[in-house]
């Protein structure tokens, strides 16, 4: 190859390499740009409920992995809690009580995450809790994950149930700020601190555990090891 | 008032809205095929139909009953004919009968959505259904027979 067309390919190169940078910055930043906008996501409330959270804007621009995976850690127990992991259970039963045993009556998850047959979690769920000691709770939203996306949270270490809940291929397909937007505002998400009678509470009260997941958020939502 | 149909019947009822669907259909009702088990969702003997789907009546309040179909056992075939009546007479199912109305909707759930269940389907579609006297191999075998009995018709 002649001097001439080397130097013509090598500088063409470069302004390829220099397009390529720009191209990735920019899609990087207009990726950030739509994590701020806190899209709502499917079947949650409105924006007042998310401020009354204290849920405002979401932003990836600072990361402090040490702060972000300590604000994970703080959030994981509320997870892992009876409230919450009875519903996201490793198998394909639903989880019942305190000690999470598996469902009485056989219940099974079935194809859309709501049951089989004549044993529908609206079988015996209402749309709300029914008064007194070991009555059915319920949620018009009662059910499991379907079973293409289960969302387990039964056996799963802080550092794995941070990277499932992370993982839009794993997550149902949510943004960090449809995340956050669903721990502070899902209706369902919010029976966990009104379960009915005779029912323990998860260990943070929801403020404190959506606050540590805006912190997560806000620090870079690095996960631990 | 409240407003649904039962048995094709068209109702309203002055009950609150909280009352048990159960205490509706047989105090106001007068439609006693439903019977009280437990009160708490546990044993199935007070299963209905609402819209074609098992709902245990005993918790459910009437007010999700509003603008709905409810089918109760009495409803179930206007002549003695379905397919589960008479494969539970033919196999003789019941032995003390109190839990067999709840057995046989929600076996009719069963068989309206898989026409030849297998024994884990039954398995999985009536263990919220509990029998003191025990007759669940009956209670097997009798839904096999009416789903042969419907494919038989289904033939015809």
């Amino acid at each position: 190859m002649p001097n001439n067309t080397k130097w013509q390919v090598l500088t063409a190169l470069l302004l390829l390499g220099f397009a390529g940078a720009f191209l990735a910055l920019w899609s990087q930043q207009s990726t950030s740009a739509n994590a701020g906008k806190a899209a709502p996501a499917r079947g949650l409330s409105s924006a007042n409920a998310l401020a009354e959270m204290g849920v405002t804007t979401v932003s990836a621009t600072d990361t402090d992995a040490a702060a972000a995976q300590a604000a994970f850690e703080r959030a994981y127990p509320v997870f892992v809690s009876p409230r919450c992991q009875n519903c996201h259970p490793s198998g394909d039963a639903p989880l019942q009580g305190d000690d999470s045993h598996v469902h009485a009556q056989n219940v099974k998850r079935g194809t859309d995450g709501h049951g089989v047959y004549g044993m529908r979690c609206q079988t015996c769920h209402q749309d709300a809790n029914l008064p007194g000691a070991n009555m059915p709770p319920g949620n018009p939203k009662w059910g499991l994950p379907p079973p293409q996306m289960k969302m387990v949270f039964v056996g799963r270490t802080s550092g794995e149930l941070c990277r499932q809940l992370k993982d839009p291929k794993l997550n149902g397909g949510r943004s960090l700020a449809q995340i956050l937007t669903h721990v502070a505002a899902d209706d369902l998400v919010g029976w966990g601190w009104n379960p009915g009678d005779g029912r323990t509470l998860p260990p943070l009260n929801r403020p404190d555990f959506v606050a540590a997941m805006q912190e997560w958020v806000n620090d870079g939502a690095a996960c631990p090891n | 008032m409240i407003s649904f149909t039962v048995n094709g019947k068209a109702v309203s009822v002055a009950d609150p809205p909280s009352t048990p669907l159960l205490w509706v259909i047989r105090d106001s009702l007068k439609l006693t095929g439903t019977k009280f088990g437990c009160g708490m969702a546990l044993c199935g003997a007070c299963t209905v139909h609402i819209d074609g789907e098992a709902v245990r009546s005993c918790v459910a309040p009437v007010s999700r009953a509003e603008g709905k179909k409810i089918t109760t056992i009495e409803g179930i075939s206007p002549d003695l004919t379905h397919p589960l009546q008479l494969a539970w007479i033919e196999i003789d199912v019941p032995q003390c009968g109190y839990c067999q109305s709840g057995q046989i909707m929600s076996a009719a759930v069963l068989l309206a959505e898989n026409p030849a269940p297998t024994d884990t389907d039954i398995d999985e579609a009536m263990s919220g259904n509990i029998c003191r006297c025990g007759t669940y191999p009956r209670i097997r075998a009798a839904i096999h027979r009416a789903a042969e009995i419907k494919a038989q018709r289904g033939a015809k």
